[in-house]
């Protein structure tokens, strides 16, 4: 019995072991010696490995209040994975940075509180973990300590998300209120499309949408991501999305599946002012941090396009979708992110002709612009038309047509970085870097996965096969 | 006796909820959007204590809600201080207007 606890529980012990090691590895210590940053890499991989044994266990602990399984597992493990490649990434930064280990708290914190929130079988454990998500990130935003545009991020941060929380909570205190319960599986017998119910689910929903930085409520996330250290962006951009983008779907798809009718046109309308928004800003953008939030709004309208088909497809398609995003995203924010750390070059115009010095670098950042964009060898092609194929089994295939038809705009924006690299001649470009092991092994994982997550055809039958039906 | 209904109790929970949010959108200094913030999770906890007593009186469930939204907002406002605190180390003011670099 208590083994089962801990192999249940296995992922979030191992988190809570690094917490430690992190806080009495800190004591005494001004700065973190030079070993530090290796041995969390391989901490980070030791945690991804021991996610992915016993893959396929599932159970409730705690009375309920936790629950996992292969999919949950699975979600983990891809958010695990993200997590040791940002971190291999962030070496070229933290090397550094006096606070190293104090980065690594903040992140591991919020993953914790990612977890929690994934396993959640009650609305508190879901609220906790959704704070203990966001809180540390808000900090760890803040962490280019001199830097005017970091402290200005980290506060349109905090109170943003506040604002969000509070939204969402009203939206809790409502559900309590009509259902008498705060469990995750007994709410849902106890709904009924009642005005007052659908207020409710509009608040939660809201709240979310911020979280995940859907249309009416993106405004903040273009600043934190240009304020933010490179590394921190990373992981706001694929971690902390990806994790509110699994629970979002946990909750349309149980907790609110009585209201399936209105959550499917909310997401229609959301989606397409999402993509739609996400690419004219991301047209006129000269920073490159600032390109890859405005690229990353018009990603989470694709997927909320892939959501709206409420499916066993659909469910399948955003997490493999997701898997996909952060190879791709992490590939690019990788370059993005030693290019910036070693030149202080942020702007598009200072990509002119990286290829004559970089090359290898230039190709990365290629390939990953292209499996942004979803051009098919990558493997962004097959995420983007698995969302797409989701979205249209309920028949609006206009919907689908407006969709699709910004993947073409959007190539325009995508294409002009290809552009800098390869075809302005005129220009000198950023003199040859030299990439360090651990950032280097980071950009090599993220490529394979861009090709091959798509070519093997087993991944998708995989996630397919372990996802819900509906 | 007469027990104050539970419609009033609502009413004041909204009230509440929508002063916060008019605080937050209106004012500027970054400690009264603080306080603003603070007033919509007071509302949300009025509401679970309301609900609880005049609903669900057998459980708990609503009280320990309370309870934890308390903590949680005093971690938050601990790390929001922390980043006015840096905001004004930065930019010599903790009016949001001033803190202005970053546009479109």
């Amino acid at each position: 019995m208590l083994t089962d606890t801990f192999l249940l529980f296995r992922q979030e012990i191992m988190l809570a072991l690094l917490l430690f090691f992190l806080v009495l590895y800190k004591l005494g210590r001004a700065r973190p010696a030079a070993h530090l940053l290796p041995i969390m890499n391989w901490l980070l991989l030791l945690n991804l490995v021991v996610g992915l044994l016993f893959y396929d266990w599932q159970g409730v602990l705690f009375n309920g209040m936790y629950r996992t399984g292969e999919l949950i597992v699975l979600e983990k493990n891809i958010l695990n994975l993200a997590v040791w490649l940002i971190s291999m990434q962030a070496y070229g930064w933290l090397r550094q940075h006096r606070h190293a280990a104090e980065v690594y708290l903040l992140l591991l914190t919020s993953l914790l509180g990612m977890f929690l929130m994934l396993s959640s079988g009650h609305m508190l454990i879901l609220y906790v973990g959704l704070e203990m998500a966001t809180i540390p990130l808000a900090a760890a935003v803040n962490f280019a300590l001199s830097s005017k545009r970091s402290s200005e991020a980290a506060m349109k941060m905090i109170v943003s998300s506040a604002f969000a929380s509070a939204l969402l909570l009203l939206g809790i205190s409502f559900l309590y209120g009509i259902t008498g319960s705060l469990w995750l599986a007994e709410i849902p017998g106890m709904l009924h499309a009642t005005p007052v119910v659908l207020f409710t689910f509009l608040l939660v929903f809201s709240g979310f949408a911020f979280k995940v930085s859907a249309v009416p409520f993106h405004l903040w996330t273009a600043d934190v991501y240009e304020g933010a250290p490179v590394a921190v962006t990373a992981y706001l951009s694929v971690v902390s999305k990806a994790a509110m983008v699994f629970v979002l779907v946990t909750l349309l798809y149980s907790v609110f599946a009585p209201l399936e009718k209105t959550s499917h046109a909310v997401l229609v309308v959301l989606s397409l002012l999402t993509i739609i928004t996400g690419n004219l800003f991301a047209l006129r953008q000269q920073n490159i941090k600032r390109f890859l939030a405005f690229s990353s709004i018009a990603q989470i309208g694709f997927i909320l396009v892939g959501i709206s088909g409420y499916s066993q497809t659909a469910n399948a398609s955003v997490i493999f979708f997701l898997l996909v995003y952060v190879f791709s995203n992490l590939a690019a924010f990788g370059v993005v992110g030693w290019i910036s750390t070693q030149t202080g070059k942020e702007t598009i115009a200072d990509y002119a002709n990286l290829y004559r010095h970089n090359k290898t670098l230039s190709w990365i950042l290629a390939i990953a612009v292209f499996s942004l964009a979803g051009v098919p060898p990558t493997a962004g092609f097959f995420g983007k038309f698995f969302l797409l194929t989701a979205g249209a089994s309920k028949g609006d295939y206009l919907f689908i047509s407006v969709a699709a038809l910004n993947m073409v705009v959007s190539f325009y924006y995508y294409l002009r970085i290809i552009k800098a690299i390869f075809m302005e001649p005129g220009e000198t470009g950023i003199a040859a870097l030299s990439l360090p092991f651990w950032p280097q092994l980071s950009l090599w994982i993220c490529t394979g996965g861009m090709l091959a997550s798509g070519l093997l055809g087993v991944i998708y039958q995989y996630i397919y096969s372990i996802s819900p039906s509906h | 006796m007469n027990t104050v209904p539970l419609s009033h109790i609502l009413f004041l929970s909204t009230a509440l909820f929508f002063i916060g949010m008019y605080g937050l959108f209106t004012r500027r200094n970054m400690i009264t959007m603080l306080m603003a913030i603070e007033l919509m999770l007071n509302s949300v906890n009025i509401n679970f204590v309301a609900f609880n007593k005049y609903l669900y009186p057998g459980k708990l469930d609503g009280l320990f809600f309370a309870l934890f939204i308390i903590t949680i907002a005093a971690a938050e406002a601990a790390v929001a201080i922390a980043i006015i605190i840096n905001l004004y180390r930065t930019h010599r003011s903790i009016d949001v207007d001033d803190a202005t670099d970053m546009k479109y």
